[in-house]
């Protein structure tokens, strides 16, 4: 990094913190990108497609990967939180915490480690729907390329397997967290969101009945891929589901959950929609909804599901699943508030659209940045003291995000003077 | 200045059980560099010093890294002034093929002289850094227009805003009030537009020019010469980007006679009842008696194929906004919003949700069937609504809250552009080029669209959207100031040089160049504008007499590396094949393929290349008559939903393929010699299919008869 230059940090390594970091650094920034997870890519990097082109995600993040290759004003930090945020725009003092990755930079993900790896642990990014081994590659698009052991699961010293095994010296069992301090001028948040937690939409059976999964789970099953090669399955046995449900504003706008609307869902299910007709030409779908919240060109996803004589869009929020034990098969209930009218749909898959809660808790910000009663970065006004982006802000598509994320390097370039 | 190249052989990963090192050591040696060695890892510390070192002591000008994919530890494999090739042995070979045999034994030797025949021939780029000017012009001075200026010269720069009305606001100056875009969500809020209007005004390096066009714009990112007005008052400076800020106009109501425009003027659109609302006047039109009873229309033109195909974003919050004008005005007034769905996206649903309860207020999902003057009224009827029951509702005046139309129809920018005047307006009229990922790309460099002329938005999100076509626009100068190509080969420091002396003046370059890079002199001679260019090839692709190259990529490097491929005669029965593949999109996808261990036919040697649209003919006429058996080409999606970065390189390479038949009859060679495949990124399980049924295909016609001359 070229020390005469204006600092940025970013928080949040997904499409929006890389965006704002790349901008920001083409247009002549410093930048400590910094990532709490393992991996960029966030929560876009998990996704099937993008609705409405229907494209892959990972064409756009390969091109944000290739500009960062090339570029070294970015510094990566991944595995990294900001602990403390001290000082005012121009003089921040931004103190970062990496936990260990236990594999170091001579790791050539080769991926020699995994096959002698005793222990097997859930695959967050997919959910649970597969498992992964304690030493484990984070995606097939990982950024960094190195593999990650996760503490939590792995034996450590008393195991050693992959230590023995790796020829490059590349894992370092006893690795310690450390913690450096970085000056900046400005600060960007863009630390995305988490969906919300379906267990506690106790009506709608997620968590108690197994064929009943949430939308990020149906985007991994639908990723080319994902655990199930891009198709959907009923996870109590893994056949193909004859019948799927869609189930809208699982918690959005809802007083009780979310009250917001969440922006991405309808156009979501949408798009899962019609990767399953790709997938499965006989399967019968309904996508119960308040709302078809599908805005400017993102129209052409529900013009397409409408012209799917296969799938019906039902108008009525659902009020009840249940599920006969013997055959995990299940029964949607939905309820037209205005009219009264009830509806009951039989299902082998009911997916919940489960909305965005911002990932604000616990995150250290700079004095003056506010959130708002449901935990949001309010966008600051006139000045540019903070810049944030991407759903963190509000529950946002892609191309908002980017918008945003884009826009937010200018602010910062504003903020720190450069 | 005489190349010295310098091979270098990692035999980690797998590579070394693979492959026979010695003997691909050997074909090295016999392809002919200054140096070879070999290390167990050559991405550690280790072996990085080791390659330092042998640059430094044998004065090494090309460094070939057999090794890894170039998609990873690119920062370690980088020495200054060095050209470093790498030769994917890993993905691309030991981890695609089975070991030790001698398909895979071939294809690493192949690969190893095509390296080496690379750096024959390329060079470090040389950039050309200029000094921009350092103005931005901003065509509009609406929202969008003005805080794009704002930000732009909040950042250092000056700006010219050139708005054709008398005053600076656009449409939104003629908004009563907006609605809340952020908390607390209760209530209408005063317009924002006279104090943005004032910022403007105020500010040191914003110089507006109002009442004008902008009449004329050559030149190039970096360096336009803008003439703003005509005649006597005509004026011209320069311009180092531009962002275009023009808006939409409301769409056309009189076209909605479906939805009763034209039975009674008591049927407006929404633009209308606004001024009513500024006015205070909430009179009809028909009579002058006050309005007390109002119906809105929902997606009025907007979600409808025979007009807007599109959701136009605002006119459902607008509606309710409208709706609280009348209310709050008149404690006596009714008004319903007949909606297909109610679209107040993400926390505009508090705003919705206030708006529910607000007296006198009805909303109602429901299908409109008719509107039509009734005694003095205007009688509305619908289906479908929540009430379980048809609706008739007789009001005095009925709002059609129509869509947004972007201004991309008229003449905005008059370049002097050989490939038109005006940024190419791609589907429904809107001119942004890649809209999920790079929202602000259009298909001119330098020039970046934002607000309601790319995508309906409102006020909040306009503000947004300026600020990142501003960001573009300083970043584009800031490219220009280092010689660097933007988006999406940002940074690059090549550029296309042409050997004039040699063209014929097809104009092949200037026609199939997606972003108007060139222009032509009275004689058709192409003339290059470096910073205009993305560096995407697609001239080279496209030129017959083979004029244009850069530095480090051009038709005789790629010519060499295809030269350089071992063709055994044809008694030996080992069919060779050439991948000419989209170094974004279908590498990658081999490299996935790889990652996964997946197996496929070893007989293809695949050519990255920097897009399809860069591939030239002559390779694959050379390839041909050399005896190779067949070409594959794999490159992005192209059509309405195209996935190409540079908007139209694998489509032109598929119309390319015309010509390229007329060479295979030349040749009396089969079609099926030759396939194109669109492939995206994601679909690297589709590889192997792809690859071994081009090579069963192409070996069922037989060997290609030219091998051994």
């Amino acid at each position: 990094m070229d020390p005469g230059r204006k600092t940025l940090v970013v928080i949040g390594g997904g499409m929006s913190g890389m965006t704002v970091a790349l901008e920001a650094a083409e247009a002549g920034m410093a930048v400590h990108l910094v990532e709490a997870g393992p991996s960029l890519g966030g929560r876009v990097a998990a996704l099937a497609r993008y609705f409405p082109k229907m494209c892959p995600p990972t064409c756009g993040i390969e091109i944000n990967y290739r500009r960062l290759r090339r570029n070294p004003d970015v510094v990566v930090h991944t595995l990294t939180r900001v602990t403390a945020v001290a000082g005012t725009p121009g003089a921040f003092e931004v103190t970062l915490r990496t936990e260990p990755r236990r594999v170091n930079g001579r790791c050539t993900a080769c991926g020699e480690c995994v096959a002698v790896c005793p222990v097997e642990r859930p695959d967050d990014f997919n959910h649970g729907l597969a498992k992964t081994r304690a030493i484990y590659l984070p995606h097939a698009m990982s950024y960094p390329m190195t593999y990650v052991i996760d503490g939590t699961s792995c034996k450590g010293a008393e195991c050693g397997e992959c230590v023995k095994t790796c020829r490059y010296g590349a894992i370092d069992l006893g690795e310690a967290a450390t913690t450096r301090t970085v000056h900046a001028h400005a600060i960007a948040v863009a630390t995305g969101w988490t969906p919300y937690d379906a267990t506690r939409l106790t009506n709608l059976g997620f968590g108690r009945f197994q064929n009943v999964v949430t939308n990020v789970m149906m985007e991994r099953m639908l990723a080319e891929d994902g655990p199930t090669g891009g198709k959907p399955v009923c996870p109590s046995d893994g056949r193909t589901p004859a019948r799927i449900a869609f189930v809208q504003c699982a918690g959005s706008r809802d007083r009780n959950h979310l009250p917001y609307c969440s922006a991405v869902c309808c156009g979501a299910s949408l798009k899962e929609a019609i990767i399953v007709r790709e997938a499965a030409p006989d399967c019968e779908m309904a996508i119960f909804y308040i709302d078809r919240r599908v805005m400017g060109r993102n129209e052409e996803v529900l013009a397409k599901v409408e012209a799917d004589p296969k799938t019906r869009l039902v108008r009525g929020k659902v009020a009840q699943v249940s599920e006969d034990p013997a055959t995990h098969a299940l029964r949607v209930t939905a309820e037209d508030t205005a009219t009264g009218t009830r509806s009951e749909w039989e299902a082998d898959l009911v997916v919940l659209a489960t909305g965005m809660v911002p990932n604000t808790e616990g995150l250290p910000l700079p004095s003056g940045c506010a959130l708002d009663e449901f935990g949001f970065v309010v966008p600051d006004g006139e000045t540019t003291g903070t810049v944030a982006a991407g759903c963190v802000v509000r529950p946002a598509v892609m191309t908002q995000c980017m918008q945003e994320a884009t826009g937010a390097a200018i602010q910062a370039l504003i903020t720190a003077g450069a | 200045m005489e190349h010295k190249v310098a091979v270098y052989l990692c035999s980690g990963c797998g590579i070394g059980e693979a492959l026979d090192l010695d003997k691909v050591e050997a074909a090295a040696k016999e392809a002919g560099c200054a140096a070879i060695a070999r290390h167990d890892a050559l991405c550690s510390d280790e072996g990085i010093a080791l390659i330092g070192q042998g640059i430094r002591e044998q004065g090494a000008t090309h460094v070939v890294v057999c090794a890894c994919s170039q998609r990873v530890f690119a920062d370690r494999f980088a020495w200054p002034g060095v050209f470093t090739e790498r030769v994917n042995l890993r993905e691309h070979v030991a981890w695609a093929h089975a070991p030790r045999e001698d398909g895979t034994q071939e294809k690493a030797e192949d690969y190893v002289r095509m390296g080496i025949a690379k750096c024959g021939k390329a060079e470090l780029p040389e950039p050309v850094p200029e000094t921009p000017s350092r103005t931005v012009l901003v065509v509009g001075g609406g929202v969008a227009g003005m805080r794009a200026a704002l930000y732009a010269a909040d950042a250092g720069h000056d700006v010219v805003l050139v708005e054709k009305e008398q005053a600076l606001g656009g449409f939104a100056a003629r908004l009563h009030k907006t609605y809340p875009h952020q908390a607390p969500w209760d209530a209408p809020c005063e317009n924002p537009v006279p104090v943005l209007v004032a910022r403007v005004q105020a500010h040191r390096r914003i110089r507006v020019i109002l009442g004008r066009t902008v009449a004329r714009i050559s030149g190039a990112p970096g360096k336009f010469e803008v003439t703003v007005g005509a005649n006597g008052s005509a004026e011209t400076f320069s311009a180092g980007a531009i962002v275009v800020a023009t808006g939409f106009r409301p769409y056309d109501v009189s076209k909605l006679t479906h939805l009763g425009a034209g039975s009674t003027p008591d049927v407006i659109g929404a633009d209308r009842f606004e001024d009513m609302a500024r006015e205070r006047a909430f009179r009809r039109p028909s009579d002058g008696r006050p309005v007390r009873k109002v119906v809105f229309i929902q997606c009025a033109g907007s979600r409808d194929p025979n007009h807007l195909p599109y959701c136009s974003t605002t006119c459902c919050l607008n509606s309710l906004k409208q709706a609280r004008y009348l209310l709050d005005a008149d404690a006596g007034a009714e008004a319903v919003i007949l909606y297909k769905d109610m679209r107040t996206p993400a926390l505009y649903e508090r705003y919705y949700e206030a708006a529910q309860s607000t007296p006198g207020l009805m909303l109602t999902r429901a299908e409109v069937t008719s509107v039509q003057p009734v005694n003095g009224s205007v009688r509305v009827t619908a289906k479908d609504t929540l009430l379980g029951e048809d609706l008739v509702v007789d009001a005095d005046l009925v709002v059609l809250a129509q869509g947004k139309v972007p201004n991309t129809d008229q003449a905005i920018l008059n370049l002097t552009y050989r490939k038109g005047k005006e940024l190419p307006d791609l589907k429904y009229g809107f001119p942004d080029s890649n809209f999920i990922c790079f929202p602000y790309e259009t298909a001119r460099t330098g020039i970046y669209a934002a607000g309601c002329v790319r995508a309906p938005e409102d006020i909040a999100q306009a503000k947004t959207d300026a600020a990142g076509a501003a960001l573009k626009a300083v970043q584009c100068l800031h490219a220009i100031g280092r010689g660097a190509a933007v988006h999406p080969r940002a940074g690059d420091l090549s550029f296309p040089e042409f050997f004039l002396q040699r063209c014929t003046q097809c104009k092949r370059c200037t026609e199939e160049c997606p972003f108007g890079t060139l222009d032509e002199d009275e004689k058709g001679t192409p003339q290059a504008n470096p910073t205009r260019c993305r560096r995407c090839g697609v001239c080279m692709g496209a030129c017959p007499e083979r004029i244009v190259s850069f530095k480090d990529y051009s038709v005789p490097i790629i010519g060499d590396m295809v030269k350089s491929i071992h063709v055994p005669d044809e008694f030996e029965e080992k069919p060779r094949y050439i991948g000419f593949i989209c170094e974004n999109d279908a590498y990658p996808a081999l490299d996935l393929a790889g990652m996964k261990r997946t197996r496929y036919s070893p007989l293809v040697r695949f050519i990255p290349v920097r897009c399809l649209g860069s591939v030239n003919r002559v390779w694959i006429a050379d390839a041909l008559s050399r005896g190779i058996d067949g070409i594959l080409l794999i490159g992005c999606k192209f059509g309405d939903d195209y996935q190409c970065h540079f908007l139209q390189g694998s489509e032109l390479c598929n119309k390319r393929m015309e010509n390229v038949q007329e060479d295979l009859n030349r040749l009396s060679l089969e079609r099926e010699r030759i396939r194109l495949v669109q492939l995206a990124i994601n679909e690297y399980d589709r590889l192997p299919e792809i690859v071994n049924d081009f090579v069963e295909t192409v070996n069922a016609l037989g060997m290609n008869p030219y091998k051994g001359f």
